[in-house]
Order: structure tokens, then sequence, then C-alpha cells
């Protein structure tokens, strides 16, 4: 990784938080492209054109652990695996153009799992050879059938493909929720022990689905439905890119016989959902006996990575989910002044004053549309992205334990065999011949049996080492896609949002200026 | 404790603006600090003869300290120029003052400025130094921040609502002349004093009376004018217009300052915290520049009109003074008894009544147009803010977006940005 291509010119100054728009797209000479020079704005403090002089890291200069004296160091953008956005693998050599990196350096974390680092680029999946991978699953039309506590919804789930794993090139189904639940227990009980990471359904919510049987055909049901609809497409999506579980016949099933047995054992309240509960409580205890030695760092290390990236995931979410009750408050709250600011308007006596307040009142009320909007882009982009990948993390951590498990029974195996061999030796110092004999060959068959298993043992352990080390290459890869592809819609909807603010406000503003 | 460099952030000068409850606090001198502030009110100072601005303040413990500085060609003023120390409580001195003056009772008193309050950032403050173990590093240092712009916010406003008082105060032809403000303007020892005194004298009198103004306003009196009786409906429906809008403004204001807070923190949890870093301040920006903009005018007009009402009901009582006046005047002819008193009584009460009148008709339509001026100030440079942010805030996010797409591409994307970004 070339770090010859830092930028000489680069001052140390460097990484400091981006004042909005001044230090935005510096050039090397005078005055940003963004400002204007009209009456002392509020970021004149900004402005002032010594500020990537005395703006310093001196201000950080106490706080040594602080992320910006670190990052002066590592202004260079082609530094690999800090690299922070959303790298995919190793990014070849940048030059670093004219203005300071100090601009356009991210803040970078040392070694700080970063949401969109890809953690392990040295292991670049080669495609599945054969069919490209060309499937596109969409969940639609929820329909309510049936009435009362025995109702639930439909969805259509639609296939559009060009593989040859199919039958056809489109064809559609009707799907219920507990089927859903139904094709993950079964891909769970199928893969997960062999280390393959399935990606989890989407949650029961008991409340929720009772409001929409009793049929209370409110704006909460519909938007319950609709982020139902959402993650169930989200969920199948994710399932079929996976290169294995896409081939499973359950699967196939899933998505292509009109007729599914109904997974009765999905329910919560069933026996099979007690045995669950029962077995992850368990699982819970084993985990906490279970010591492994760790020979391989790369295990202890992506273990470390995934509970680093669970924490920050669920912390982000919890913001993003306050971001999105905020700007639903703010709208509330926009609304409100609006028809305030719209009666006011009608109680000025001077025309042109009072006209002006109107049109505020009526900027006020689109924008708060606008930001209404914005608050479910909000939602449906980044909260669920979110959500889903804390739910996906837990199923990543929960492949490992498998690992743990594999590994405590070949373990096992392999005590049983010693203890075994011990008896085996004591027994040859035993002094009574004919059953001597007949112990010794009991022994030796279930020593080459304890050998058989050990040996098994230690196959699976390595099949299934082998596995999480392409899962987890897999998973990061998507992960990494996904983020991007998400926060760059999302970054899209806000873009389009100041967009038509600005359209608003720059209606208003000959309004304001007509006062006189 | 929270301990943060002692120099400004803006123009590394070593005075900063200090000792926030007992710490050093903000990052910023206070000229960096005063290039912010905007005057919510018209270009007051445009007076030559007298110009007062308010270039510096200290804030300890609970007090602020205003240091008050005059330029005048005046030559009633004993130098051409000079600064004096003055407490918010000297404010409220020479407000109180000016309100109890019999000579005054015509005019549209400025409102006094509101007490500086500084709860919010001090809440913070708390929660800062207590959190401060279990926080991470991140989290702290944006904590900080929140607690820096907030109490900018808080600073840059009392500062300006106690200049705009002193300016409107000097830009009235009457009341700049008033020996009381001249004694605020130059004396340069400690108020406190004259202070003590003017409570013991008036103690609040005209307050308690005030109380029920608008039950005055709005009973018995009959108005024999029409100005006066459109001015006392159209303030008393536009008061309460205005101050349901300000409540409103103000609830909105907060969200933002509450999605900027959001802001930080998913900025300090991403650690991609350049668009995100940048967003929150654009947004801290928006909330701050909404409200000086929008709710600090609303504000203080709402304040202004509750004035305006308080030299309606004077002149309601002066006018009921005089209907009780003639009443009294009849009686006494009546009796024959002590009529020249009355007939005195009665010249003086009506002289009383209609210099209130004149100077009130005066105060009301220059007060009009003051208003009229100062909403077309504010509205304009609100939007002009507004648009402004909106496009910072969209060439970030372009910036970002071809910055996600092209992160090997590095030079595309900054060229892209800049087309685009000139383009906006």
């Amino acid at each position: 990784m070339a770090d010859a291509a830092r930028d000489p010119q680069q001052d140390d100054t460097g990484l400091l938080e981006l004042e909005d728009g001044e230090d935005l797209f510096p050039e090397p000479g005078p005055g940003p492209a963004l400002e204007e020079s009209g009456p002392a704005s509020l970021t004149t403090e900004d402005l002032s054109t010594n500020a990537n002089g005395p703006k310093q890291a001196s201000l950080f200069d106490d706080d040594p652990d602080d992320l910006f004296a670190e990052a002066t160091e590592e202004v260079s953008l082609d530094s690999p695996d800090r690299d922070v956005l959303l790298s995919d693998g190793p990014s070849p050599a940048i030059t670093p153009m004219t203005p300071p990196t100090s601009v356009i350096t991210p803040r970078i974390g040392h070694a700080h799992d970063d949401m969109f680092t890809h953690s392990s680029f040295d292991e670049i999946e080669e495609e599945d050879g054969g069919d490209s991978f060309d499937i596109h699953i969409s969940v639609s039309d929820p329909e309510k059938v049936g009435d009362g506590m025995n109702a639930y919804m439909a969805y259509k789930v639609t296939t559009k493909t060009s593989m040859s794993l199919f039958k056809l090139r489109e064809f559609s189904v009707r799907r219920r929720f507990s089927d859903f639940l139904g094709l993950h227990s079964k891909l769970a009980s199928k893969y997960l022990h062999i280390g393959y990471i399935v990606p989890p359904a989407p949650e029961k919510s008991i409340v929720g689905m009772t409001k929409v049987k009793v049929g209370k055909e409110d704006q909460s049901s519909n938007e319950f439905v609709e982020k139902r609809r959402s993650a169930l497409e989200r969920y199948l999506m994710r399932t079929v890119k996976h290169p294995i579980l896409l081939k499973d016949p359950d699967v196939l099933q899933f998505l292509e016989s009109s007729e599914l047995p109904r997974a009765v054992s999905t329910q919560a309240l069933s026996s099979a959902g007690l045995l669950r509960m029962v077995n992850k409580a368990a699982d819970a205890v084993n985990k906490m006996t279970i010591k492994m030695n760790e020979s391989d760092a790369w295990f202890e290390e992506k273990q470390q990575h995934f509970e680093n990236l669970d924490v920050q995931l669920r912390k982000l979410h919890a913001s993003v989910e306050s971001l999105v009750l905020h700007r639903k408050e703010l709208s509330m709250n926009m609304a409100s002044f609006a028809k305030s600011a719209a009666m006011l308007g009608n109680s000025e006596d001077h025309t042109a004053l009072s006209r002006a307040l109107s049109q505020l009142a009526e900027v006020e009320e689109k924008i708060d549309q606008l930001q209404q909007d914005q608050a479910n882009a909000d939602f449906y982009f980044l909260s669920e992205l979110l959500g889903d990948y804390v739910r996906l993390i837990t199923a990543v951590k929960g492949v490992f334990d498998q690992r743990m498990k594999t590994w405590q029974k070949w373990q096992d195996s392999q005590m049983m065999l010693q203890k075994k061999r011990e008896a085996e030796a004591k027994l040859q110092f035993n002094n009574k011949p004919d059953k001597l004999q007949q112990a010794k060959d009991e022994i030796k068959e279930e020593i080459e049996e304890l050998e058989m298993k050990v040996q098994q043992g230690e196959r699976d352990f390595e099949q299934i080492s082998k596995t999480i080390r392409k899962e987890v290459g897999r998973f990061e890869k998507e992960r990494v896609k996904d983020f991007k592809s998400t926060v760059i819609q999302y970054l899209e909807t806000l873009l389009q949002t100041q967009q038509q603010m600005i359209k608003y406000w720059e209606a208003f503003l000959p309004e304001a200026k007509a006062i006189s | 404790m929270v301990v943060i460099p002692a120099f400004c952030l803006n123009c590394c000068s070593r005075q900063l603006i200090q000792q926030f409850l007992g710490t050093v606090l903000l990052l910023y001198c206070f000229r960096c600090v005063r290039s912010i502030i905007r005057s919510v009110s018209v270009d007051l100072n445009n007076d030559a003869s007298l110009l007062i601005d308010i270039p510096d303040a200290l804030c300890e413990r609970d007090k602020v300290k205003f240091t008050v500085h005059t330029k005048t060609t005046l030559s009633s003023f004993q130098k051409p120029e000079f600064s004096v120390p003055r407490q918010h409580e000297d404010f409220i001195w020479l407000h109180d003052t000016l309100v109890e003056t019999e000579d005054y009772a015509g005019l549209i008193i400025p409102p006094a400025p509101p007490k500086p309050d500084f709860e919010g950032p001090r809440e913070k403050m708390h929660k800062l130094g207590e959190g401060e173990a279990t926080m991470t590093k991140e989290e702290y240092t944006k904590m900080k921040q929140e607690l820096e712009a907030e109490y900018l916010a808080v600073f840059k406003k009392t500062v300006q609502v106690h200049e705009i008082f002193l300016q409107r105060l000097s830009s009235h032809p009457i009341l700049n002349k008033d020996r009381n403000f001249q004694i605020f303007l130059e004396y340069d020892q400690d108020l406190s004093v004259r202070r003590k005194n003017a409570k013991e004298m008036f103690g609040g009198f005209f307050k308690n009376m005030v109380k029920s103004a608008d039950e005055v306003l709005i009973s018995g009196v009959k108005e024999v004018d029409d100005f006066f009786e459109q001015e006392k409906t159209f303030l008393l429906d536009y008061y309460s217009k205005i101050k349901d809008s300000t409540a409103k403004a103000e609830k909105m204001t907060r969200s933002h300052k509450n999605i900027a807070d959001d802001y930080i923190r998913i900025s300090a949890t991403l650690n991609i915290t350049m668009s995100f870093v940048s967003l929150q301040k654009v947004e801290g920006r928006v909330a701050s520049d909404q409200e000086l903009k929008l709710t600090e005018l609303l504000r203080y007009y709402m304040r202004d009109i509750q004035a305006a009402k308080d030299l309606l009901y004077r002149r309601a009582r002066a006018l009921a003074d005089y209907e009780n006046s003639n009443k009294a005047l009849d009686k006494a002819r009546l009796k024959s008894k002590d009529i020249p008193q009355a007939e005195e009584h009665q010249q003086q009460c009506l002289q009383k009544f209609d210099k209130l009148s004149e100077s009130g008709k005066k105060e009301l339509t220059s007060f009009k147009g003051r208003r009229v001026v100062a909403f077309r100030k504010n509205l304009i440079e609100m939007a002009e803010l507004e648009i402004k942010h909106a496009k910072v805030r969209s060439s970030i996010q372009l910036y970002y977006i071809c910055f996600i797409m092209c992160t090997n591409e590095l030079q595309y994307a900054w060229g892209i940005c800049k087309i685009l970004c000139e383009q906006i």
C-alpha cells in the first residue's frame, strides 16, 4: 500500500472538522468556492482565512486520545485498512489533490472498528462459477385473509430471475408471515451448525399483529404492515444472496411452490417454541463455561471485531431512532407554528407585512411536510438497515458459538479417547487372563470408534472454521455494499429535501423584500 | 472538571470568554463571538451623536458583567468615549426608573432585557461532569461541543437584548436625555448603592398597578378617540397572537436543536465524522440562526407590544382620572364648595390626558413603523440564511455521496463535487 502518495504540502493542522462551507473545497488560492462575502454571516468566524493556521490541533493537544490528534498523522487516504469509509479492499494509491488533504480526510479512527471498513479484505471472494447472480425478489400486496383472531396477512412474493436454477423466469406465490419464519427455522437447523450465517427473519410482533387482526384500519397499523413487508423483502433478498442457501430445496420450494405446509412450530406458544427457548438458555450457559484455546488469532480478532461492531450498531440504531422521533416532532412543531404565523399575519394591519407573514406560514407548512417525508426516509433507510444488521451480527456471533461447540465436541471425544486408552493401559497390567482378552477387545473397539470420532470431530472443526472464514468474508463484503448503497440512497433523500427547501425559501425572499 | 485550552478557536487570542461556573469553557474570544452576534432590531445605532454598544462581557458564576461602551459628541457627557462595567440588575434599575418617571408616561418605554438564563448549559455541564468517567472519549468530546454551542447561543442572546435596550434608549429623542440614562452610561463606580436607594423609593409601586392593566383597557373606559380605539383593539389581539407564535417558534427551535444533538451522537458513534459533524454544525447553526432571527424577533416584539399596552393603560387611567375630576367638579359646583380646587384639578387632569394622547399617538405610530422595518430585516435575513444553509447542506451531502461512490477515484469525486456545487 503505497504511502508514497502523501501530499507533500500537507500540513499538520490537517484534520479538523469541516466548518460549514469554508473548508469544503479549499483551493490553494483564495476563497472557498462556496462562501459568499455577504454581510457578516454566522459562518464569519469560520471564514477567517487564517483558520487553517491557528485553528489547530493545539486545541486537542491536551487530549492525546482524541481522534483528531491521532488522525493528523493519518492524513493520507490510501492508508490500508484504516481507510475509513466504505473501502472494500486495499485501495490503490491515491494521489491527493492540490487542496490539502486535511479537508477531505474524514476523521480516521486509528484502529477503530469502522462501520464501513471491510475487515477481511485479505479474503477476496471469487464469484460462484456458473450462473451469474441475477435474482430479484419483491414482497408486495399485503392482503388480510380471514377475520377475527385467526386472521393473517398474506403477501405476494414475486421472483424475477434468469438463473437456470428455477423453472420459470418470473413467478409469484402467496405467503404468510409464519411461512417466512418456518423457512428460517428450517435453514437454521440445517446450516447454522456447520457455520453458515443464516440471515435472521423479521421479528414477531404480537402487539402489531393483533391490531391488524382486530381490523383497525389506521395509520399505525398501515405503517406496521408496510414495515413488515419491507423487512420480509430484505430478508428474502439477503437469503438468496447467499450462494449456498439459494440452492437449498426449502428455499426453492418457498419461492416456487404455490402451496406450503403450514409451519406450526413457529408459533410463539407452541411446544416447539418452548423447546427453542430452553435450548437458547442452555446455549447461553454453555457459552459461559466453554473455554476454548484459540489457536487461530484470526478468529479471536474477528470475534472482537464483531463485538465492537455490535456495540457500535446498537448505539447508532438508538441515535437514529431518536433522530426519526425528533424529526417527526419538528414537523409537528413547524405545522403548528405555520398556523400561528398565519393568524399573526391576519391580525397584522400593515398589508405588505401581513402578506409576508402569511407567506412565511405557507413556507413553513411546506417545509414541515418535507420534514415528515424526510423522517420517513430516515427511518426506512437508516433505522431499519441498522436494525437488520444488529440482528445479523447476532447471527454471526451465533456461528462463532457453533464453532466453539464443535470444538467442544471434538475435545470431549478426545478426552473420552484418552480415558479409554488409559483404561486399556490399566488392563494390560491386570492379571485375569480370560476376562482380559474380552475386555481388551471391547476396549479396542471403543477406542477405534472414539478415534474415528476424534478424527471426525477434528474434520468438523476444521470444516466449520474454513466455512466461517469464507462466510465472514462474504458477509463483510455484503455489509459494506449494503451500507454503501443505503447510505447513498439516504443522502440522496436528504439532498432532495435540501433542494426543495432552497426553492421554497427563494420563493419567499422576494415577498420579504417587498415589505415597505 | 471540564477544562478546555485557553485560547480562541478562531483567532488564537488568549482572552477567552471566561469562567463559566469556575472553569474556562468557551472557545472563542469575545471579539470573535461579537462578529457572530446580530442585532435583532433595526440599525438603531445610526445617530453618531450617541453611539452605544456592548463590546465585551464576562460571565462569573451566575452573573454576567457587560462592558457598556459609549461614543458621543454631546457636550452633556464628560468624555467623548468611555466604557463602564454593568450588571444585569443595573439595566433593570434603569428601566424601572424610566417607567416610574411621570414625565415619560406618554412614551413607550423599551422593554427591559430578560435575565440571562444559563440554566440549560449549566444542566449540561453537570451531566458532563457526572458522566465523565462513564463516557467514551468521543462522546465526551461531543458533549463538550454541544455544551459549548449552547452556552454560546445563550450568551449571544443575552448580550444582544441588553445592547438593544440601550440602543433603543439612545435613539429616542426624549429618553436619551434622561439623567439616569446618562448616569448609567457614565458613572464609573458601582451602581448598586443607587439601585438600593431606588428600590426603597419606588418599591415597585407602578409594577403592581400594571397587573390589571388589560382589564382596565378592555372594560370600562369609554374611548373618545378613534385612533386609540383602533390601536387598543389591534394591540390586544396582536399581542395574544404574537405570544402564541413566539411559543410555537420556540418549540420549533428546540426541535432543531434536538436534531443537531442527534447528529452529534450519530457522528460520535460512526467515526465517519466528516459529513455528519458538518451536518450537525449546520443544524446547530440553523437552530441558532432561526432563533435569533425569528424567535428572538417575535419575543422582542411581544415585550415591546406589552410596553405599548402599558402606554395605553396609562392613558386610559389618565382618561379615567379626567372623567373623575369632571364628576368631582360637578359635585363641587352643586355643593358650591371648593370650586377653584376642583377646577384646578380638572384642568390638570385634562392637560395630562392631552399630553399623554399626543405623545402616545406619536409613539404608537413610530412603533408601527419600527416593527414593520424590523420584521422586514429579520425575515429577509432569515430567508437568506436558510437558503445558504440549505446550500451548504446540499453540497456536503453531494460531496459525501461522491466520496462514497468513488472512494478509489478521489480526484473524480472532488472534481464532480466542485462542479456540482458551483451550480447550486
